[in-house]
């Protein structure tokens, strides 16, 4: 029977490639949520009525992929012909951005057998794509953009599942949690907590009624973060085998995934890859014959910011207010409906596979000492090229906002990179070479959060950035403590105030003192970490704070 | 099982599983409170019971955090008497909370909070919102100028009445308590009129009718009613 799973895969994974081999020539269209707002289904379309009419379908495959990365340039697609081979053999590979359904056909054309030297696809070839991708480490990413997220047989023929294959037929739930603990994993949600350790405390917890529960946190909501979206829209089933290992480390038969009803495309695509598992006999009962249970639902939430906080998200889960309430007790020792729950973010869930496949070795391998892996950012604002990028641990800034991304455009000078979301801060220029792992940041007053990264040039004016950081938390605040509910809406009333030039020096003295307050005595991370923007853009800018007061009389 | 802690530098006994809140007011040490009610389940929303762990200096709600052995408890540092002012001050900023004519004056706890706290002015702008009166229950009325949101109502209907007629719409500051499905109270058919939400209610927001100013109503035919009886044993 456990042979019998083993077997599907291969079986699966053999046709698959065999199916694939038959082509010569592939055209990847990303069929992420921003590709798609830019009319990638009709791009790919196009494509498809164009490979019938040159008469090359037995050829040339048009496949949806996921998100590659180059955001701002989209639509993007790729192109890879074996018929002609670049260096050391390989395929030659050819990335395209803003194709729209009218280019589609040249780019076909270019592919038949008769294709004339052509310059209609000069504009279209992709510039920045070598020093976009050059200082990237895909991890979580590897799937993203090269495997069609709705096909489970993809996933199987570029090894999925074997990860979870293994660990059921050959691990104890112990050896994987050592693995995980051994790799220096650490939650990619925004706090950074050791994921081996959070295992492992759930797995010796005790169950009144025997139950325990693995939840996937997908309710990224941080302004310009987009990270977990794009990992769930990209590669679903990595999501998936991700948190079967936990359940089968941890010992739960459910879990859930709390996806926002703002990222339709990704609950769609967990959606179909929930069912293809179930088919394939990879979640439900006794699963590759052993006596390992697990299923998978999935829940929408509405929208709530604050339902990202565990507590709020359990709450949400189980049908209530989606409100935190004080910890502890811990979501690890009472969690969904009072049982031990192990509750994780996505992208800390798409580690996990290569960890067990790769070994910890490897993983602990990249990185920092205290900060292991890659790190997936969003990255949004003034920069050259923006996207969704995959970075080592320890990269600095600057490698990111001016190798990778291109540096600031418009001849503009940088100003401070915003990392953490509205729970972040702002970072100088003199920061710059500071390396990018959990410390450093925490640091200088920032957090990774769960990966949001947002360039201003120097045309920002600091304390609108902070409002607007404050205005988004006012707004998002679930009211049930007094510091986050009243506390925000007076910062943001003293914001204005600066923003207006109508304050005084007392309102100074009130701003810090009521960060102070809002900060130590909020009932959870949401408020605890509201006034960061405001303190530390207060560290760094001050003077722009000092230039906005009221002329004394 | 006991246990042994130091509050405020003095040693104390406390039960095993007890709140830091309970076996402060057993030794005889008074932390404030607002959304704490013998009776009911705690949520430790106001954050007022704020006390100072040593070691971490992290401040923990008194009310929602068990004791144990060993344990350090400040529940009264300067920081935290700064902080239960502001508090008070945010609470106070928030709805429009006049004590002069408010039915509670002299009775209300955040009143005696403030005085406690020694908030004798506001250092926020009041943000002065419209807020409705809801006068259609026949024995009660609710003022949510009054309300501080601190669902001791909520609480006490769901816990103890069992009849969950209040809860809390939207969020953030534009929060507001409900009745039924947000509709007049006298409306919903599930309240009891058990009066129970009254005795919570730490403000003057839920109040029995017939005890604010010029609610009197006199019933002069009466006294006819009276005479005309006990002369003419008439009794209709």
């Amino acid at each position: 029977m456990q042979d019998e799973v083993a077997t599907l895969l291969e079986k699966t994974a053999s046709t698959e490639r065999m199916a694939q081999s038959r082509y010569s020539q592939r055209i990847q269209v990303c069929m992420g949520t921003a590709c798609m707002a830019l009319n990638s289904e009709q791009v790919k379309t196009a494509l498809e009525h164009a490979v019938i009419e040159n008469g090359i379908q037995k050829q040339c495959q048009v496949q949806r992929v996921g998100c590659p990365g180059l955001c701002s340039l989209g639509p993007m697609l790729r192109v890879i012909d074996k018929t002609i081979t670049a260096e050391a053999n390989e395929p030659r590979e050819t990335l395209y951005q803003q194709i729209t359904p009218e280019v589609a056909p040249a780019i076909v054309t270019s592919l038949t057998p008769a294709a004339q030297p052509t310059s209609a696809l000069d504009a279209h070839r992709c510039e920045v794509a070598d020093t976009f991708f050059k200082r990237q480490v895909k991890v979580v990413l590897e799937h993203c953009s090269h495997i069609d997220p709705e096909r489970i047989e993809d996933y199987i023929a570029h090894g999925g599942y074997r990860a979870i294959q293994s660990v059921l037929t050959e691990w104890t739930p112990q050896r994987v949690i050592d693995s995980i603990t051994k790799a220096g994993l650490r939650g990619r949600g925004g706090a950074g907590y050791p994921t081996g350790l959070k295992w492992a405390t759930v797995a010796k917890a005790n169950s009144s009624n025997g139950k325990k529960y693995v939840i996937c946190n997908g309710d990224e909501g941080d302004p310009g973060a987009y990270m977990d979206r794009s990992v769930m829209e990209g590669d679903p089933h990595r999501v998936i085998e991700g948190m079967m290992i936990a359940a089968y480390a941890i010992g739960a038969s459910q879990g859930y995934v709390y996806v926002r009803a703002e990222s339709p495309l990704a609950a769609k695509r967990l959606r179909v890859a929930i069912r293809q598992a179930q088919r394939a006999g990879l979640l439900g009962n006794n699963i590759a014959g052993s006596a390992f249970h697990f299923d998978i639902e999935l829940r929408l939430g509405a929208g709530a910011f604050v339902c990202g906080e565990e507590t709020a998200l359990i709450a949400s889960i189980e049908g209530g207010r989606g409100q935190p309430r004080p910890r502890p007790p811990y979501p690890a020792e009472s969690g969904l409906w009072g049982c031990p729950t192990l509750i994780n973010n996505v992208e800390t869930f798409a580690n996990i596979a290569p960890i067990i496949d790769k070994g910890w070795e490897w993983y602990a391998g990249i990185g920092t000492a205290k900060s292991k892996g890659t790190k997936v950012f969003a990255l949004t604002g003034q920069v050259k090229t923006s996207g969704l990028i995959e970075v080592p641990m320890g990269i600095t800034l600057r490698e990111i906002v001016f190798d990778i991304a291109g540096g600031i455009p418009n001849n503009r000078q940088f100003k401070a990179v915003q990392t953490g979301g509205p729970s972040g801060g702002c970072i100088p220029e003199k920061f710059l070479d500071m390396p990018v792992d959990y410390e450093s940041l925490a640091k200088v007053g920032s957090i990774m959060g769960s990966g949001g990264m947002i360039v201003m040039d120097d045309s920002t004016n600091m304390i609108e950035v902070a409002r607007f950081f404050m205005e988004f938390c006012m707004d998002e605040s679930c009211g049930k403590c007094v510091p986050c509910r009243v506390g925000t809406v007076q910062l943001h009333r003293l914001l204005s105030k600066f923003v207006d030039k109508t304050a005084t020096p007392a309102d100074l003295i009130k701003l810090e003192g009521l960060c102070k307050l809002v900060k130590h005595t909020s009932l959870c991370g949401l408020g605890q970490a509201a006034p960061n923007p405001v303190i530390s853009t207060l560290n760094y800018f001050r003077e722009e704070y000092e230039q906005c007061l009221k002329p004394s009389p | 099982m006991s246990k042994t802690l130091t509050l405020n530098g003095q040693m104390i006994s406390a039960r095993e599983g007890e709140s830091i809140l309970d076996a402060a007011r057993d030794a005889g040490v008074s932390i404030p409170t607002l959304c704490h009610m013998n009776g009911v389940g705690d949520v430790g929303a106001c954050r007022m019971c704020l006390v100072e762990l040593a070691g971490s200096g992290k401040l923990v709600p008194a009310c929602t955090t068990k004791i144990s052995e060993g344990m350090e408890v400040n529940s009264d540092t300067p920081q935290l008497r700064e902080y239960r002012r502001m508090l008070v001050e945010l609470i106070f900023s928030e709805r429009n909370h006049v004590c002069a004519v408010c039915v509670a004056n002299g009775n209300c706890e955040l009143q005696d909070l403030a005085i406690h706290v020694g908030m004798d002015h506001v250092r926020y702008d009041y943000l002065y919102p419209a807020e409705n009166v809801d006068v259609s229950h026949p024995m009660f009325g609710m003022d949510h100028n009054r309300c501080i949101l601190c669902t001791r109502c909520v609480r006490t209907c769901d816990e103890i009445e069992g009849a969950h007629v209040w809860d809390i719409t939207a969020r953030g500051i534009k929060s507001h308590t409900i009745t039924g499905l947000a509709e007049p109270w006298g409306e919903v058919n599930t309240c009891t009129s058990c009066g129970k939400c009254v005795m919570a209610c730490p403000t003057g927001a839920i109040f029995k009718l017939g005890a604010t100013v010029a609610e009197m109503e006199k019933d002069r035919e009466k006294l006819a009613f009276l005479k005309n009886a006990r002369e003419r044993r008439e009794w209709v």
